[in-house]
């Protein structure tokens, strides 16, 4: 009897804990869902403006929907639909393609890390790491007790789902629809604002905004607009690699330098603090 | 046939011409550990990267004819101090895209 007892007590448990997990889930999911609204509103006109260009390209919208469910890149899909009008060849394809969205591997390079320990949804979650999406990962903070890589599945997911509707609206309905929504793209820009302000307060290092700055005045100068976001990521990646170089060295240089001033640095010090508290 | 097959293979080169962008660091450093300097900037990179993405935004816009950029500027301006001042994402991202839709559909700076 009871043992019995016992066994039922654990069940409950268990019950109960299923059912925790099960409403830890939902508000996750809810989580994600608010997260991405601003990426919903930014992907429904930018697919819409895909699939209008297949559309008047001559495809068959089912096009839409398969090139926004495998290759899912905003940009690389209207490349794609400019190569395919021009008749483009395989090689073609392929290299335009990797040119243009090498600028990913930057992104998997600082997700190295957040990425580790998540096993299941993981390619899934390289397939989906369009600029937004990795806007989002990098910026948004796990609700506490969530499990991440579920939330990660959920945002990234949403997104994608999100990308696949607009496209496959805006080939539907081709031209038919004449709603102005002229300037709804700009929802994706306040996106990245916002998402910059929050980098700034999350971490102290402000040096990457300057680099930032740098390389993105000069490409915008010096490049076309299609090639400055893959140059100018490489551009700054170089500054703040030459930076970090720099800072090695002085310190490495310093610590001879240091040893011998440090009889004669300490007195200015004990100064500087008489003075502050006088 | 022919054509959509030719069409189905294209596709499916492109998509995996992007994977590839997107897998390469993970397959390079999935098993060994990255270099040094590589995990020093590799916390650096977000807020450069997301910095670079709002420029990158700004591409297409005419500098050095009407209205100059002006809808634009502005407009981040007021979302950027929206949110230092208000920090709700909600808030600033569609107040902001409200106010560009209407500087752009109504036409405000057209007197420049």
């Amino acid at each position: 009897m009871r043992q019995k007892g016992k066994r039922r007590d654990s069940m409950n448990l268990m019950e109960e804990k299923r059912h925790k997990t099960k409403k830890g889930n939902k508000d996750l999911f809810l989580t994600a869902l608010k997260t991405t609204v601003p990426v919903f509103l930014g992907y429904i006109p930018l697919g819409m403006a895909f699939g209008f260009l297949l559309d008047g390209a001559g495809y068959h919208w089912i096009y839409a929907f398969i090139m926004s469910l495998l290759i899912y890149a905003g940009a690389g899909q209207f490349l794609t639909v400019a190569l395919l009008a021009a008749g483009a060849g395989l090689t073609e394809f392929v290299i335009a393609t990797l040119l243009l969205n090498l600028r990913h591997a930057f992104y998997g390079l600082s997700l190295l890390e957040k990425f580790s320990g998540i096993e299941k949804v993981k390619p899934y979650l390289i397939f989906a790491l369009t600029d937004e999406t990795y806007a989002l990962l990098t910026t948004s903070e796990v609700p506490e007790g969530g499990s991440k890589s579920r939330f990660y599945f959920y945002i990234a997911a949403l997104d994608h789902i999100y990308w696949i509707i607009g496209s496959v609206i805006g080939a539907v309905l081709g031209s038919m629809l004449n709603l102005n929504l002229e300037g709804m793209t700009f929802v994706l820009t306040s996106l990245f604002v916002v998402l910059t302000i929050e980098q700034y307060f999350n971490s102290s290092v402000r040096f990457p905004f300057v680099a930032a700055v740098g390389a993105g005045a000069a490409s915008l100068i010096l490049f076309s607009p299609d090639n400055m976001l893959l140059i100018s990521i490489i551009l700054g990646t170089l500054i703040l690699m030459g930076r970090e170089k720099l800072i090695q060295g002085d310190l490495n240089m310093n610590k001879g330098i240091k040893k011998a001033h440090s009889a004669a640095a300490q007195p200015v010090k004990v100064q500087e603090r008489s003075k502050e508290e006088s | 046939m022919a054509e959509a097959l030719q069409m189905l293979v294209t596709i499916m080169v492109v998509a995996l011409a992007t994977f590839a962008t997107r897998v390469l660091p993970f397959v390079c450093f999935g098993s060994r550990e990255p270099p040094e300097m590589l995990s020093t900037i590799e916390k650096n990179l977000p807020p450069m990267i997301l910095l670079l993405l709002v420029i990158y935004c700004l591409k297409d816009v005419q500098w050095f004819a009407a209205p100059y950029g002006v809808p634009e500027l502005f407009t981040i301006g007021v979302v950027a101090g929206l949110h230092f001042w208000k920090r709700n994402a909600m808030l600033s991202i569609f107040a902001g895209t409200g106010l560009y839709m209407a500087l752009v559909q109504l036409n405000v700076f057209s007197f420049l």
